[in-house]
């Protein structure tokens, strides 16, 4: 029998495994990208054009159009016309075949699709190739099932579409964010306008070849690429029947405000700060991993992400060496490679709003620990981070951080884990790690969260609705809630 | 060794949630192991092996032929380790100890009526000494499944450490026969019982129930010796055994050892694979890295 001294576990040394990047030669990428509007790929009226760059190596990728205001005028009299002439009077079951028709190809293009959000995005190829592109794809064929069945899913209710849909998406998803606002909306009949975020329009562009290629009528998606601006003026056009938002709070307020008073419909997706709870009777290894997967799946770009992390005191002790010990596990590094755990940070703005939160924390008084991994010296990186005796009153707790930062406070009894949870101004996401059913119960009632997981975390299907409470947004996008966000009755 | 060691209530072990244990294993499967870290793996896996023949028509012969291979996996490539014990019943032990002198590997020897466990606990203890006083470096014994499944921790555990005080300097490994658990909760409660009797290893299968080894078992006993670990620090080591026989399953499990216990575990003394067929896939492997191209299965020796 060996006896060592210290009771730690080494995970530096010994075997390490070789790079393994994802090919790359396979994958089409133009110089330059125009707008898609009308079924065309058009220059911008002002023919100004922005870079956007790889996160990993600091390298520009292509550059891609900035819409004006001329050109949302033009997008969104396209979707206009497109809403009027075919595809508003368009059978539920032939709109159903286009959409089925988009998720195929989509399929077809995975791969490709995958290792370009990796390279416009930073994650790792590990997610947008198992998680993000299937599960785009998914959001496809699920809402085309539903093109031909909307009175069966509102019995009665005699469900008619809006018009024309304007939506704007967040960086950490790309291709996922615009499936989850394209799908339903297209099934439910409706034209879409959609921007994508400035640093990762490459995968919606990629998707407005896609629906070029599946024949869709013309004018009835239209994605156009820009920054503030152009979304500003996407959400003040007067034509636009709704606008869809997932991105930060604060914007989502300045989009309410703009919206008051108009007939347009809205959902808003916005931040989150998940608390993930961890009882005396978890599962405690699996736990660890749900906590592993719901603060540093994506590099904690995750509005739903668990950065708030809640564990019962007598395990606590127990959970932190535990944590610690599976940090040192993470690969951290180039996206492209399959064995990458944590990928690049998404901007060097970013970066610095994370860099800023860690010198936050630690003039709070919080305890930082990192692991103890490499991290490429060139692009934006950040090692995983936990910030060990906070309270509810630090900032670091209170604000999204939208990184790989965790922060941990223990808890005794069960009122004072829901208070605690519930103290936040936020409302999307919570996870609670136990053996006993009838505590999950007792929480997911009590939780002020949209979505509440039992042990396990971050998952996501299309039949399951999604968003929050509180200013964590409104409205519900998967499942039939999703379709009624672009209905009226 | 004067550390004095509370021996938990093993009714209360921790739980285990299957699901989640899955994805994990699932997520090691995704660790992709190529060129120099893949050829450091394999002969890693070969230097792992407990080469094992355990069956009723065993002849000294056929003992004899499986310890030259033991210690000549493939001579045409030069550098090869040799695998790290050969895994025989009682009566072969003798003749494998003859066989493999002069050499590292071990001979370890089933015991304590194996496969089923079910004689007397005099029984099983003279099946071990048998086994030790014929010169086994190593014993893999069973446990009573029966009196497991029936609640009686204490019985399982007395025997335990009965058989572990008749192994004198042989190292023992502790097989549960995790196929007849049925529950991964099982697995963790049979695998802490066993730690803190005594057990110099703790392992899956006898090879002769299916299911056998598999990735989320082998998970939850590497996370038992884990937190073994945490509280003692002192280390154990895992045998997974039945059913590992392809070259990419076996880099699975090294992956999911790396990143469950670390470096430390990544040698033969504290771990091991139960196999019969998995050297020759290594093998065959490891050629086609050398040479870039994969060569017949009547180029690779079986004995």
């Amino acid at each position: 029998m060996g006896k060592k001294t210290t009771n730690s576990l080494d995970f530096t040394s010994g075997w390490a495994y070789a790079p393994a990047p994802e090919d790359t030669k396979h994958i089409q990428l133009k110089k330059q990208y125009d707008l898609f509007i009308d079924g065309k790929f058009v220059k911008p009226t002002k023919g100004k054009y922005f870079e956007t760059v790889n996160p990993a190596n600091e390298e520009v990728i292509a550059s891609v159009a900035e819409a004006d205001e001329n050109d949302v005028n033009k997008a969104v009299k396209a979707a206009r016309n497109a809403y009027q002439k075919v595809w508003g009077k368009m059978p539920g079951a032939e709109r159903g075949k286009y959409i089925y028709r988009i998720a195929r190809l989509m399929q077809e293009r995975a791969r490709e699709l995958a290792v370009i959000e990796s390279m416009d995005g930073g994650k790792p190829i590990r997610e947008s190739r198992d998680i993000d592109i299937p599960l785009a794809a998914n959001h496809f064929f699920y809402y085309a099932g539903w093109a031909d069945k909307l009175n069966y899913a509102f019995p009665n209710r005699k469900p008619k579409a809006l018009g024309v849909a304007g939506q704007i998406i967040p960086w950490n998803f790309p291709l996922l964010m615009a499936a989850w606002k394209i799908a339903p909306a297209l099934a439910c009949g409706n034209t879409v306008v959609l921007k994508p975020a400035e640093t990762t329009p490459l995968t919606a562009l990629k998707l407005a070849e896609i629906i070029q290629e599946s024949g869709l009528p013309e004018g009835v998606v239209n994605i156009i690429t820009g920054a503030g601006k152009t979304g500003a003026t996407l959400v003040n056009h007067p034509d636009i029947n709704k606008i869809a938002f997932t991105g930060s709070t604060d914007v989502g307020k300045i989009i309410q405000k703009a919206i008051a008073g108009t007939s347009k419909k809205s959902t808003l997706e916005l931040g989150g700060k998940a608390a993930n709870i961890v009882f005396d009777d978890a599962p405690i290894d699996q736990a660890v991993e749900g906590i592993i997967n719901g603060i540093f799946f994506n590099q904690g770009h995750v509005c739903c992400a668990g950065s708030r992390l809640f564990i019962q005191e007598n395990v606590a002790d127990m959970v932190i060496q535990k944590l610690k010990d599976r940090m040192e596990t993470l690969i951290v590094g180039n996206p492209l490679d399959k064995n990458t755990d944590i990928g690049a940070i998404n901007s060097k703005a970013q970066l610095n709003t994370i860099n800023n939160y860690l010198k936050i924390g630690k003039d709070e008084g919080a305890e930082l620990y990192q692991s103890s991994c490499s991290i490429p010296k060139k692009g934006y990186f950040c090692r995983p981070t936990l910030f060990l005796n906070t309270s509810q009153s630090h900032r670091i707790v209170q604000e999204e951080i939208f990184g790989p930062v965790l922060t941990i406070q223990t808890f005794r009894t069960v009122e004072e884990v829901i208070e605690k949870a519930n103290n936040i101004p936020y409302g999307l996401s919570a996870g609670v790690w136990t053996d006993k059913g009838s505590k999950i119960f007792n929480l997911t009632t009590k939780l002020r969260a949209g979505v509440v997981w039992a042990n396990t975390y971050n998952k996501f299907d299309p039949t399951s609705p999604f968003g929050g409470y509180k200013e964590s947004g409104f409205g519900r996008e998967g499942g039939l809630h999703g379709l009624s966000a672009y209905l009226e009755f | 060794m004067n550390k004095i060691i509370n021996i938990p209530d093993f009714t209360q072990t921790v739980t285990v949630d299957q699901v989640g244990v899955e994805e994990r294993c699932a997520r090691f499967a995704t660790r992709s192991i190529k060129k120099e870290a893949k050829v450091q793996g394999l002969k890693m896996v070969l230097n792992m092996i407990d080469l094992t023949t355990l069956e009723g028509k065993d002849t000294e012969g056929k003992v004899k032929q499986m310890c030259y291979k033991a210690t000549h996996l493939h001579d045409v490539l030069p550098g090869l380790p040799t695998t790290a014990a050969v895994c025989v019943y009682p009566s072969m032990v003798k003749t494998a100890k003859e066989a493999l002198k002069g050499s590292h590997v071990k001979v370890a020897s089933v015991a304590t009526a194996f496969p089923s466990g079910q004689s007397s606990t005099e029984i099983k203890v003279a099946d071990t000494r048998y086994a030790v006083d014929n010169g086994a470096d190593e014993i893999d014994m069973v446990i009573s499944r029966g009196e497991f499944l029936k609640g009686n921790y204490n019985f399982v555990f007395d025997e335990i450490a009965l058989i572990k005080e008749t192994c004198g300097k042989a190292r023992l490994k502790v097989i549960f026969e995790t196929g007849e658990l049925s529950t991964l909760d099982n697995v963790r409660k049979a695998s802490e019982i066993a730690m803190y009797a005594g057990a110099d290893f703790i392992k899956t299968s006898t090879g002769k129930i299916s299911p056998a080894a598999t990735m989320p078992v082998t998970l939850v006993m590497l996370e038992a010796i884990r937190d073994f670990y945490y509280k003692t620090g002192i280390m154990v080591g895992m045998k997974p055994a039945g059913g590992i026989s392809n070259a990419k399953t076996a880099l699975h499990y090294l992956v999911m050892l790396k990143e469950t216990l670390g470096a430390s575990w990544l040698n033969n003394h504290w771990y091991r694979f139960g196999a019969s067929s998995l050297a020759n896939d290594v093998l065959m492997q490891i050629m086609k890295e050398t040479t870039g191209v994969y060569q017949g299965v009547d180029y690779f020796s079986k004995d």
